[in-house]
């Protein structure tokens, strides 16, 4: 039972993951940028959420309603500002770039917020779970956090294959020049795909404070699995990511039940297999987004 | 190259003549000579602060000039290179412990780190330009993970590099000041040695276009694996010097991502794709390092700020800005066309 148990706690952390990763996923994919500052945004996000909830007493729950349209403008703001200008200067300029502003948004927390770690009192929903057998159960914190995962990625898929927005994302992201000639403001359309991203990103990180823990140098870890999420499921597959995501935290959780100090490890070897006997990723990209 | 020109000059009277350096390079090699001399005597006229200082200068200059070769030359931006900075220093405290002199197991920690980024290398380079960096990243964190699980090693909790307690300390640290400068100055020469070979032709044919290196018969992915080993085996002889200079290890710290942020932003900082540049980054990083001292993380903040304005608006560095100002190069790795004094002094510049 306790492996049945460490397989449906992987799934949930995979949900996790997969909800990390499809920001990182979506900025790739259309602004051909990875952002290695993505993490820190995250728990960037987390700390805003902890502002909002000790100005309004709003339910820590009900914090992404504010934090999630603040990270949009302020991902629209970052691509305009920051990465459309590094890109223009070199593709891999954008890579030194972020790395620059996740050494920044660390050091800044570390100085205003202290290193002290922080997570979300969520009252009794903190301990309620979902009983299955006598000795199987699901917390509901993890079942939210799955089911909005998913939410996000089924609403991503369909935001980019049915809405005139969408379209010209995608159309952007295949072919920036073809794009700007037949009428799209290339920029304004990275800016959009970047907002969306950075929305994304505010959820996981509402939801990493949520699920455990966060505090200042969180960041660079839910980067890495975000990243292993990404390429064991397949760049460019929205599927694929929840997919990597849910194996990346199936290994966790059962690496750690053989070791418990294995788990991280375990998830890094599948990672390293998959890309040494599958690169392309597990799932193969249906919608080149 | 040179031959092809050379001939074409007997021929031609339009040819032009081309070298290495103009006349700025040959003080470069005189100053750099005097100045490695002149650090070699410092022990004998200084306290140990300043060369305990200027080991750790050394340190950071050995490590940033491997991940300048790497991002500089190949277009592969590493955030791992601490990978090897650790298995340089745990070569040492392996050999340490079996009773090798630390100092005589600095080679084979330079040769450890090379080895194992062979096998390495085939796994990240197959990931593309923009997802190398977090990939050799894991790869970090793999030999973290792993190495924290040997206990005779410290496991997480570090340990103490045995072998150096019987050497007065004085001597100690003017040995360590010693090997420190001599594997700073090995790493410039190497990676001199390596841009001016054909080598170093086709890296630059690389850096401007990878497209259409291939297309030439530049055998891009054997250049860019030799730099990859190459930069592994010099963070891995800066792993080395760390472990002797601190005489003690810890895993996450030897590890830590911190590495890359240093070598990144010195690189950054001084000028990406320059020898001369991380030179000049390592004296602008310790200068804000020193005058930010007594406010914690504030200098990390300022350096990265520092560094992301850099990447922007300066992508060639300080060092870029000086080199164009006023036509200096220490390390002439480029070539230099020199119009035929009859015609009208048009197209003179670097090639």
């Amino acid at each position: 039972m306790n492996w049945v148990n460490a397989v449906i706690q992987g799934v949930m952390l995979g949900g996790l993951y997969a909800l990390f990763a499809c920001g990182l996923s979506l900025l790739f994919g259309v602004v051909r940028v990875v952002n290695l500052a993505h993490g820190d945004f995250a728990v960037l996000a987390a700390y805003l959420a902890l502002v909002v909830i000790t100005v309004t007493h709003v339910p820590a729950l009900l914090t992404f309603v504010i934090v999630a349209p603040l990270f949009a403008l302020f991902g629209y703001g970052v691509q305009r500002l920051i990465i459309q200008k590094s890109l223009e200067v070199s593709p891999l300029t954008t890579l030194l770039v972020t790395f620059g502003l996740s050494v920044v948004i660390q050091n800044a927390l570390l100085v205003f917020a202290s290193a002290d770690s922080h997570s979300f009192d969520l009252g009794r929903l903190t301990s309620a779970s979902l009983q299955i057998t006598p000795e199987l159960s699901i917390a509901f914190v993890s079942l939210i956090i799955f089911f909005t995962a998913v939410v996000v990625l089924v609403g991503l898929q369909l935001f980019l294959s049915n809405t005139a927005t969408g379209r010209s994302i995608r159309a952007a992201a295949d072919d920036q020049e073809a794009a700007a000639i037949a009428g799209v403001n290339t920029r304004h359309v990275f800016g959009v795909a970047a907002a969306i991203a950075f929305a994304t990103v505010a959820l996981a990180g509402l939801a990493l404070g949520t699920y455990s823990s966060f505090d200042p140098s969180a960041g660079p870890p839910r980067l890495i699995y975000a990243f292993e999420a990404v390429i064991i499921g397949g760049v460019g597959s929205l599927w694929g990511t929840l997919v990597g995501g849910i194996i990346l935290g199936v290994a966790q959780t059962v690496g750690a039940q053989i070791d418990p100090s294995g788990g991280v490890l375990a998830g890094h070897l599948v990672f390293l297999a998959v890309l040494a006997l599958r690169p392309q990723g597990l799932i193969r990209a249906r919608l080149a987004t | 190259m040179r031959t092809g020109l050379d001939a074409s000059e007997k021929t031609s009277p339009r040819a032009v003549r081309v070298t290495r350096a103009r006349r700025s390079s040959l003080w470069g090699l005189v100053a750099v000579v005097a100045a490695v001399i002149g650090l070699a005597t410092l022990p004998y006229l200084v306290y140990a602060d300043v060369t305990d200082f200027l080991t750790n200068a050394f340190i950071l200059l050995v490590l940033a000039s491997m991940w300048n070769l790497l991002a500089g030359y190949c277009g592969l931006i590493s955030v791992g290179q601490q990978a090897y900075v650790g298995v340089g220093a745990y070569s040492v405290l392996i050999l340490a412990q079996n009773g090798i002199n630390p100092y005589a197991a600095i080679p084979a920690a330079v040769l450890a780190a090379g080895m194992i980024a062979v096998p390495v290398s085939f796994l990240v380079f197959r990931l593309r330009a923009e997802y190398f960096a977090i990939g050799t990243w894991v790869v970090a964190e793999v030999f973290f993970l792993a190495l924290v699980r040997v206990r005779s090693l410290g496991g997480g909790t570090g340990t103490s590099l045995p072998g150096l307690s019987l050497i007065d300390p004085a001597l100690r640290e003017a040995i360590t000041y010693w090997s420190a400068l001599a594997i700073a100055a090995a790493a410039l020469l190497a990676s001199y040695v390596l841009l001016s070979s054909r080598m170093g032709l086709d890296l630059t044919a690389i850096r401007d276009n990878e497209v259409a290196a291939r297309s030439v018969g530049v055998r891009v992915t054997t250049a860019q694996r030799i730099v990859y080993v190459v930069s592994a085996a010099g963070c891995g002889a800066g792993g080395a010097l760390l472990i002797i200079s601190q005489l003690n290890v810890l895993a996450s710290a030897i590890f830590s991502v911190q590495w890359s942020a240093k070598m990144i932003f010195i690189s950054l900082i001084g000028g990406v794709g320059s020898i001369e540049g991380p030179i000049l980054g390592t004296g602008i990083f310790f200068a804000i390092q020193q005058s930010l001292a007594q406010l914690g993380a504030w200098y990390l903040i300022l350096v990265g700020i520092v560094g992301i304005f850099v990447a922007m608006f300066l992508p060639r560095g300080v060092w870029g800005l000086i080199s164009s100002r006023f036509h200096i190069q220490v390390f002439p790795v480029g070539y230099w066309l020199h119009p035929h004094p009859a015609l009208p002094q048009r197209g003179r510049g670097k090639s």
